[in-house]
């Protein structure tokens, strides 16, 4: 490891013949990634500016002017963060993951209470959401002790123990925000990591086991024998996709009003026609329903269109995973592509009523500053490893 | 199995697990492409049609009913517009919390307390789930504003523009009206109201039953795009106008009707009348007093109270309709259909002469008497009629009584002329009345006999009933001079008065003369035929109207003090029946004598003779009818009234 770090020669000579693009590193960023992600807060913007322009009495473009600082700020964080080796942060693993469960605990004590959950933290200009961050935080901290737990060279059974329960303490915190989506968001990211960490089959199957039991304990035993785990709304929402015409007052009404929406869509879109979000069926329409305006507006080509940019982002992840120089960037960029993957599933899905409602923003479509620039954090996280693989290959190293 | 962790992993391994993410990521992206394409391409015009249906509200825009007026167009029935707080149970809160406080809400707006709400909505709930609540009528405007400014803070609350029957006339012809109201559940689930949508107006009782398909309008219907919230967007989608319900013009003379109505009035006692059209049935004036303000039922609910007081005896049963249910026995007004019974059976010679003793023996021991212990002396059926003779009368009952059966010439005349069913008016709700006969005393004579009776073989009565004994000849001498068991209404009086008048036509009397659309243009006309006809000897005819002529007319008759100095012949009968309560005042006119066209009934409750109360008020009708100035009425001198 100490070798990368070395200054050669051969990088002056470089820069001399650099031009200003090359300069600033953008040369070797991954291009197709840095398309998708820009293509995918543009998207973003657009959607919001048609249908959200009555949302805001007075101010038609309240939630475009907002995206747009996000995606500004989001953007040049990524490239920051794309600059910087990710290697050392897991030199900063202990101070990172303390800072993360103090941020999470600092919204119990300080935060107000919105929607009945304690998720935010009102700043000046701006509501911060510690529980976003946390996300890559704890990407980064877990892959970090992942690796350092593999040099301690402990038993298999005690490493996944230790990595579950570093992973499970935040997740833990977040659903009794209550954030039940974000501690399922948790959860994935450590199960991604154990699995690229190359945790023995027989554990995954013990865990899908016991996660399994939890999901049965928790919406059937656990309100059978009168201790409920989950709010009623909770609980609601996670099973009302299953009967969504029950009751068009309740529940379902968002899953049914949404469906309604997509499928009117059609195939090219309903444009300036699009009932559903320009009347105010489709609630919660510039946050967690924002797929469906898409799919109202813009119909199964334009879904079609956004799930492709999506595509590209989880295939350029998994790429940057396989020609990352260390198993570190590889743990990183898996669970990266593990967590956006599980946000667009559920996210989508719900839209499309085959997941419950989680409350899971979709990644940089959803209007919100913390799910923006997190994103985009992840995003640069991913740069910098192809960026840092980009250089080791270049000086004939491999990964592996 | 496991990697050594010692070391960097496999790069086969790691290769195979890489492949299962980008294998879970493919999955994934199938699941939700697969859906896509399911949703928008495949059923895409299916979730259309649904978004379309969900911004589309139909609202129904209510028709107004019909005008109803007079034979001279002066209205009696039209309508108002009212502001009326609705609740529409469904778009109510289903949380109970919500509910209440959206209760206390409408409460401190609407001055009403929650408790009271939600008693109004489970009472109507009851009478039709689906119909909107009425919660107040004529609600102010500040706050009408108030609600629909803040319509999001009341779900299921509306203001909505109704019409209102007004009369005015105020109490006018109130029985004869009836009033519209709600239709109830037993009705929508009528065939005949199949049109109707809960919450709609519809006759319930009087004219407004009777012409109520006509007097109904057909409701207009507006569809228009709303938004999540229910408030329209400004796209009207499709509208259909309501056509206002057509008029009814009534045979009704608002003067006759006002003549009647204040002339009972003023005695202070009650009474119905009758003022009808001897040829074709119709009706100048139907009432009966006291009345009662006919928009006490235009209201969406009466008062428990109210409806008890409008049924109390001691306010004189304002509900109650004497006209065409005030059964009484009808005193000497029966005399001449006793007179064409014994003519027409052979009993009696026009010109033949009984001598009125001033005694009747009955052959029991009993002696009947005149009124007033009047002797006569040798008299004819005309000279009979004109002083009203019992003693003439009870001898002809005497002369016609059959002991078995259906009875005799008296009760077969009664009922062809109409008696003991109903006239067969348009307006529903007649009473039958009675014409006594054996048949009827002697069959219940005998099950009150019978050793299985709660008496055994004495006689014991129940409550109501006559049936102390069977069928004597003395219940025929009775029934000729109207005493006794018989049962009528000043309605099927003046049916059998216009039979006499007219030669034997026994019409059918109705309210309803025509039909006209708003524009006014005659759809129907209502003109029934005659229900049935009788033979009546023209000679027969003429000495009977005589005697009556003589009366009214001439010194020495019985309603000669009231009509001896009036300008227009007419002929007239009073009648004092013996009842329970007192004695029932009658009078019957047919008028103008020589020329008949009208036939006026007066009945007076505990009125006493003929002559002092229903007398009075018949030539306050005829005054109208025949547009005499009562101020030209000459004052004769009174012997006083005889029976």
């Amino acid at each position: 490891m100490e070798a990368y770090r070395r200054p050669r020669p051969q990088a002056f000579d470089r820069r001399s013949r650099a031009s200003l693009f090359e300069r600033a590193g953008f040369n070797s960023l991954d291009p197709v990634l840095l398309f998708a992600g820009i293509a995918l807060i543009a998207f973003s913007i657009y959607t919001l500016g048609v249908a959200t322009s009555n949302d805001v009495p007075g101010n038609p473009y309240y939630y475009v002017v907002r995206q747009s600082i996000y995606a500004v700020v989001g953007i040049a964080l990524m490239f920051a963060v794309a600059r910087i080796d990710y290697s050392r942060f897991r030199e900063l693993r202990v101070g990172i993951y303390t800072a993360m469960i103090a941020s999470i605990l600092l919204v119990f004590m300080f935060a107000e209470a919105t929607r009945g959950s304690h998720r935010w933290i009102e700043l000046p200009f701006f509501t911060f959401q510690p529980s976003e961050l946390g996300k890559v935080l704890l990407v980064v901290t877990l892959a970090a002790f992942a690796i350092d737990r593999s040099r301690r060279g402990d038993s298999d059974v005690r490493r996944t123990v230790r990595l579950l329960a570093l992973g499970m303490f935040p997740a833990a915190l977040v659903f009794m925000q209550p954030d039940l989506g974000t501690a399922l968001v948790y959860g994935v990211i450590t199960l991604s990591v154990l699995f690229i960490a190359g945790v023995p089959w027989t554990h995954f199957a013990a865990l899908i086991g016991g996660a399994v039991a939890l999901i049965a304990t928790v919406l059937v035993i656990a309100p059978a024998v009168g201790v409920p785990i989950l709010a009623p709304y909770q609980q609601d929402r996670l099973t009302a996709f299953l009967h969504p015409s029950d009751d068009p007052a309740d529940s379902s009404y968002q899953i049914n009003q949404a469906l309604i929406a997509v499928g009117s869509g059609g195939k090219t879109g309903r444009g300036d026609d699009a009932t559903q979000t320009n009347n105010g069926f489709l609630p919660e329409r510039h946050t967690d329903f924002i797929f469906a305006v898409v799919g109202e507006r813009f119909g199964f080509v334009g879904a079609a269109f956004l799930l492709f940019l999506y595509a590209l982002v989880i295939w350029r992840a998994l790429r940057t995973m396989t020609l990352s120089k260390n198993l570190y960037g590889s743990m990183i960029a898996g669970s990266i592509a593990a967590m956006l993957l599980f946000q667009i599933f559920v996210n989508i899905g719900m839209n499309v009523g085959i997941m419950p409602i989680t409350g899971i923003p979709l990644p940089l479509m959803s209007s919100g500053g913390s799910s923006v620039i997190v994103t985009f954090l992840a995003l640069g996280l991913l740069q910098s490893i192809y960026v840092q693989a980009q250089l080791t290959s270049r000086r004939g190293t491999t990964p592996f | 199995m496991g990697p050594d962790w010692r070391r960097p992993p496999q790069p086969s391994q790691f290769a195979f697990r890489a492949a299962v993410l980008g294998g879970v990521g493919l999955l994934a992206f199938a699941i939700i492409f697969l859906r896509l394409w399911y949703l928008q391409v495949l059923s895409g015009d299916e979730y259309v049609a649904k978004a379309q249906n969900n911004q589309v509200r139909e609202f129904t825009v209510q028709a107004p009913r019909g005008e109803v007026v007079d034979r001279h167009g002066e209205v009696l029935v039209d309508n108002r517009t009212a502001l009326e707080l609705q609740v529409k149970t469904t778009d109510l809160p289903q949380s109970k919390v919500r509910r209440q406080r959206l209760f206390e809400r409408v409460g401190d707006v609407a001055h009403l307390r929650p408790a009271q709400i939600r008693n109004k909505i489970r009472a109507e709930e009851k009478e039709c789930a689906a119909c909107p609540v009425v919660l107040r009528r004529d609600v102010p405007y500040d706050t009408v504003y108030y609600l629909r400014e803040n319509q999001s803070r009341f779900p299921g609350i509306t203001v909505e523009r109704v019409y209102v029957r007004h009369y005015p006339q105020g109490s006018l012809a109130a029985h004869l009206l009836g009033y519209a109201g709600e239709v109830d559940s037993t009705q929508l689930d009528d065939p005949q109201y199949e049109a109707l949508q809960p919450g709609d107006q519809v006759g319930k009782d009087g004219v407004e039953a009777a012409y109520d398909s006509l007097l109904r309008g057909t409701n207009g219907e507006s569809k228009v795009q709303v938004d999540a919230a229910g408030q329209p967007t400004g796209g009207q989608l499709s509208s259909r106008e309501p056509r206002t319900g057509n008029d009814l013009v009534l045979t009704i003379d608002d003067a006759v009707q006002r003549a009647g109505e204040q002339g009972i009035a003023s005695i202070g006692l009650p009474g119905g009348f009758v003022a009808m059209n001897i040829h074709n049935g119709q009706l100048y004036g139907l009432g009966s007093s006291p009345s009662y303000d006919p928009s006490l039922f235009a209201k969406p609910r009466i008062s428990p109270a109210t409806y008890k007081a409008l049924n109390s005896k001691a306010n004189g049963a304002p509900l109650f309709d004497r006209a065409t249910n005030g059964f009484y026995p009808t005193g000497s007004t029966f005399k001449p259909i006793t007179a064409l019974a014994a003519l027409d059976s052979g009993k009696l010679g026009l010109n033949e002469i009984i001598n009125d003793t001033g005694d009747f023996d009955l052959g029991d021991g009993q002696v009947l008497h005149n009124a007033g212990d009047a002797v006569n002396g040798p008299i004819d059926l005309r000279q009979a009629l004109k002083v009203s003779s019992d003693i003439f009368f009870y001898t002809l009952g005497a002369r016609t009584n059959v002991d078995s059966g259906d009875g005799g010439p008296i009760q077969q005349w009664s009922r062809a002329l109409g008696l003991g069913e109903p006239t067969g008016l348009d307006v529903a709700g007649e009473g039958t009345g009675r014409v006594p006969t054996p048949q009827q005393r002697n069959s219940a004579f005998k099950a009150n006999t019978s050793p299985d009776s709660a008496c055994g073989e004495e006689v014991c009565l129940e409550k109501g009933e006559v049936t102390d004994r069977a069928w004597s000849l003395g219940d025929n001498v009775n029934l000729a001079v109207g005493q006794g068991d018989l049962q009528a209404d000043p309605l099927q009086m003046a049916v059998v008065y216009a039979a006499i008048a007219n030669g034997g036509d026994v019409v059918r009397p109705h309210v309803g003369m025509r039909v006209t659309d708003p524009q006014g243009r005659t759809i129907q006309e209502i003109d029934p035929a005659v229900r049935d006809h009788v033979d009546i000897d023209p000679a027969a005819q003429r000495t009977i109207l005589d005697g009556l002529h003589g009366a009214a007319m001439e010194p020495g008759g019985t309603s000669y003090p009231v009509f001896g100095g009036y300008p227009v012949d007419i002929a007239g009968k009073t009648g004092t029946a013996e009842t329970a309560q007192g004695d029932q005042s009658w009078y019957m006119a047919v008028a103008p004598y020589d020329n008949p066209k009208y036939v006026v009934a007066v009945t007076v409750e505990r009125g006493g003779f003929g002559a002092d109360t229903a007398a009075p008020v018949a030539r306050l009708i005829l005054d109208q009818l025949l547009q005499v100035d009562e101020s030209k009425v000459e004052q004769v001198s009174s012997d006083g009234p005889v029976e």
